[in-house]
């Protein structure tokens, strides 16, 4: 039989299509479609400057908008070797930390409602929120925040933020121990999730599987380590790694990256001193001509950003490696002999973001 | 105020679109430094041994190592490059294309997870038949990214087992990604 789910449907995170051939109750074959979100974004880039297209990568991965700025600056900083101020990049760490952080949330919410417990969404966006409301505090928009620029942020923070900060980690702290305690362990929890969509390291590197997935597939690479970028070299901070690289793998090593990113903020903030906030740069940036190819870490995975620049103040070209993407295509390994009821659960453990997937 | 819809005069020939420059030219710019690490250099040596069977131009952009292949190689070169146990690349980053003025260049950009070096592998194919051999039967991630340079711009991945669109929709028309696809235009103020 075959069963069309999507593009409208709840469960999928966005819209996206996937047709799954069933025999009884299993999938033999899984399709996706995507790009009912393609906007070209890339091709947008061409036609604007460096510092417009910073709008446009807040809206390629939607929920953690300061990582995509920060790789596509940090892309435009490398062509052009910039020496981005110290205190620029604790602001940065410290934000796209929380941004993680705030990202891991909605996915812990989510991932609840997806294998059918109501309140971890309740409590996933209070959580959430808190973040939301800081970032507001500091770049003025909830969600697209226009904030990282080539070269550093666009102002300082706000007079109370340590103040803020303080409380807000506390809060965090006790907001992810509670939601730990909630979800990870429950019985019903653990026969949905354990054991289900699994994927073995060498297949996910195959894939092009990154950030998470790959991790608990007990492939130990986060790119904050292995190629560290910026300030991640001062910190000291561990990386989750899953055995079994299933669905509950996925999820937990999740809620332990949270734990790590709030490590790192609280290193950050007492390392953080006053300075200047962005390195010297005209104000239209024009970097040399040639071709950087940066990675960073986004709570998804290895975040690409290839930029071909040709002297002028608009790059030649921009492609976005987006870990979505990659994960995305693996969804045809994880649904193949598992069950109907399960593919939910295993759509949701990718932790897509249509956004950058379609880009 | 004269309102034209209700006008009997026949309409007006419409006005050519503006024909925009497909590429942009350029003032002479610097060229970004090549800068590369221990591991890049220790590749750069290791590289003519490993691919010693292809006709291959080495280079460097950055701190990426450059080796530009023939189109009609790429797929055994990509091969090479991940079954060779010296260079073990076997983490596809991305492949991307680029519409230069007289081409069009597709870019492999891998990783090795084990030996921890990277890079990339580029084929010039013109803009009339831009065609390379698939990779997809080399890294599986391959797959996705080859329908979406077929879709953007048009290159034929030969021996790919299924080029239907991936993000634009059926029966599209054109290449949106190379440069001559115009943008939608508006009056610029």
């Amino acid at each position: 039989m075959m069963l069309n789910m999507g593009p409208q449907h709840p469960s999928t995170h966005g819209v996206f299509r996937l047709v799954l051939w069933l025999e009884g109750e299993r999938i033999v074959r899984a399709e996706p479609h995507i790009g009912y979100l393609h906007r070209g974004s890339e091709k947008l880039c061409e036609r604007e400057d460096y510092t417009q297209i910073i709008t446009l990568f807040d809206r390629l991965d939607y929920v953690a908008n300061l990582n995509c700025e920060l790789a596509f600056c940090m892309a435009a900083e490398k062509l052009m070797a910039l020496e981005v101020p110290e205190r620029a990049w604790y602001i940065r760490t410290i934000l796209c930390e929380l941004n993680r952080i705030a990202s891991h949330m909605l996915f812990y919410g989510v991932y609840g409602l997806d294998v059918g417990a109501m309140t971890p969404v309740l409590y996933g966006f209070r959580e959430r929120e808190r973040v939301i409301l800081l970032f507001e505090a500091v770049t003025g928009a909830r969600m697209m925040h226009n904030y990282i620029r080539v070269g550093g942020v666009k102002e300082d923070l706000p007079d109370d933020f340590g103040k803020r900060m303080t409380v807000l980690i506390d809060e965090l702290k006790r907001g992810i121990d509670e939601c730990d305690a909630l979800l990870t362990n429950s019985e019903l929890f653990l026969e949905r999730t354990k054991g289900v969509g699994t994927i073995d390291g060498p297949t996910a590197v195959d894939y092009g599987v990154t950030g998470p997935m790959l991790r608990a597939a007990g492939v130990k690479e986060d790119v904050r380590i292995s190629e560290p970028y910026g300030i991640y070299d001062r910190f000291d901070f561990g990386i989750p790694v899953g055995t079994h690289g299933d669905c509950w793998d996925r999820y937990y090593v999740r809620v332990e990256e949270m734990r790590q990113s709030l490590s790192i903020i609280e290193q950050a903030m007492s390392q953080m001193e006053a300075g200047p906030i962005t390195a010297k740069v005209r104000r239209i940036a024009r970097p040399p001509r040639g071709e950087a190819y940066l990675r960073t870490e986004s709570p998804r995975g290895d975040f690409g950003v290839f930029l071909v620049s040709d002297g002028g103040d608009k790059p030649y070209r921009v492609k976005v490696r987006a870990p979505s993407f990659a994960n995305l295509q693996s969804i045809t390994h994880l649904l193949r002999d598992a069950y109907i009821a399960d593919a939910v659960v295993i759509l949701g453990s990718t932790d897509i973001i249509l956004g950058e997937v379609d880009r | 105020m004269s309102d034209e819809r209700v006008s009997n005069v026949p309409e007006k020939p419409k006005a050519e679109a503006p024909v925009r420059p497909a590429h942009r030219k350029e003032p002479e710019a610097p060229t970004a430094p090549v800068a590369l690490d221990e591991r890049g250099t220790a590749l750069s040596e290791l590289l003519p041994k490993a691919f010693s069977r292809f006709e291959v131009e080495y280079g460097a952009a950055m701190d990426e190592v450059v080796a530009k292949v023939k189109p009609a190689d790429v797929a055994e070169v990509c091969r090479t490059a991940k079954e060779d146990g010296r260079l073990s690349f076997d983490y596809l980053r991305s492949i991307s294309v680029v519409d230069y003025v007289e081409r069009l260049e597709v870019n492999y950009h891998l990783f090795s997870m084990d030996k921890r070096h990277k890079m990339v592998i580029k084929a010039s194919v013109p803009h009339d038949s831009p065609s390379v051999p698939t990779v997809s039967g080399v890294w599986r991630g391959a797959d996705w990214y080859e329908r979406e340079g077929h879709d953007l711009f048009g290159v034929v991945f030969e021996g790919h087992p299924d080029m239907r669109p991936l993000l634009l929709y059926e029966g599209f028309e054109g290449h949106p990604g190379r440069k001559s696809f115009p943008f939608h235009e508006y009056d610029e103020w």
